[in-house]
């Protein structure tokens, strides 16, 4: 029955933003009969090969609408700031070679698949920090990071308040 | 509004340029990934930025497509970057290559 729920529930989504893209390519400004066939077929296709994935450990929160309010405001906000920071910090790097790579190990403490996914999106897209390896049982977080000034960081060291911002969007 | 469009796509030339000279710089797989990815990340983000401004100011149906399509294209980049990255870097730890100068490694104590 769960199972059921969860395949027809990531077909809707994955059928729904298909609709969204393909919008006015009919006469009057709907979908042609094409379009709606194809998207058919691929949203089942995506709900069955992601259906189990997505929703395995926690994913159900994200149905509620002001997680991914908060997800925007945290995209435009802290976490472009940070990026933008990191960003002129690797460039004078660059420029100046002066680095001390290492692969650190620290846990945030976050439960849920989709809190770990992003989290370590948001380290791997920041420059100068690299999510290597995620531990799935302990939640520990294997991140190469150019400049290490911490063998032993907290994760506040290396991200700032990136596991804030994942624990409040996604647990 | 054409000088907005000449400094984001400045803006952009120079990350996506010190991308570049961050390959050539750095000393293995891992740094190379910080320099080759990031930076052209923010150099793309900028790039596309003028784009988009470009296609608003334009006007018309052509310039608003082109507009969305750029966006579209910047959604999907930020998407799609850090997931390759962590997979090369994983891969690449999996195949037994060590960092360059590391001061400290984790995850090879882990194994």
């Amino acid at each position: 029955m769960r199972k059921a729920a969860e395949w027809a529930t990531t077909a809707a989504f994955a059928l729904a933003v298909y609709l969204l893209l393909v919008l006015w390519t009919g006469p009057i400004g709907l979908w042609s009969s094409s379009e709606l066939i194809a998207g058919v077929v691929l949203s089942v296709l995506a709900g069955l090969l992601g259906g189990r994935l997505l929703w395995e450990r926690g994913g159900w929160r994200m149905l509620q609408p002001h997680r991914w309010v908060l997800f925007f405001f945290y995209l435009i906000g802290p976490f472009f700031l940070a990026m933008a920071r990191a960003n002129l910090d690797v460039a004078w790097r660059i420029i100046t070679g002066r680095i001390r790579p290492g692969i650190v190990r620290f846990n945030p403490g976050l439960r849920t698949d989709l809190g770990r996914t992003v989290l370590a999106n948001s380290i791997t897209l920041t420059p100068g920090t690299l999510t290597v390896d995620v531990d799935d049982d302990t939640g520990d977080f294997y991140v190469h990071w150019i400049n290490v000034k911490d063998k032993e960081p907290r994760p506040e060291d290396v991200c700032g308040s990136f596991p804030t911002w994942a624990r409040r969007i996604a647990e | 509004m054409n000088v907005l469009i000449y400094i984001f796509l400045a803006i952009g030339a120079v990350f996506n340029g010190l991308g570049a000279v961050a390959l050539i710089r750095f000393p293995d797989v891992y740094t190379r990934i910080h320099g080759a990815t990031k930076c052209t990340t923010f150099g793309s983000i900028f790039s596309i930025l003028a784009v988009v401004i470009y296609g608003f100011a334009r006007g018309g149906g052509e310039g608003g497509t082109l507009a969305v399509h750029a966006l579209l294209a910047l959604v999907f980049l930020l998407l799609t970057n850090p997931t390759g990255s962590h997979a090369l870097a994983r891969g690449a730890h999996q195949a037994g290559i060590k960092p360059f100068q590391a001061v400290v490694d984790r995850l090879e104590d882990k194994r």
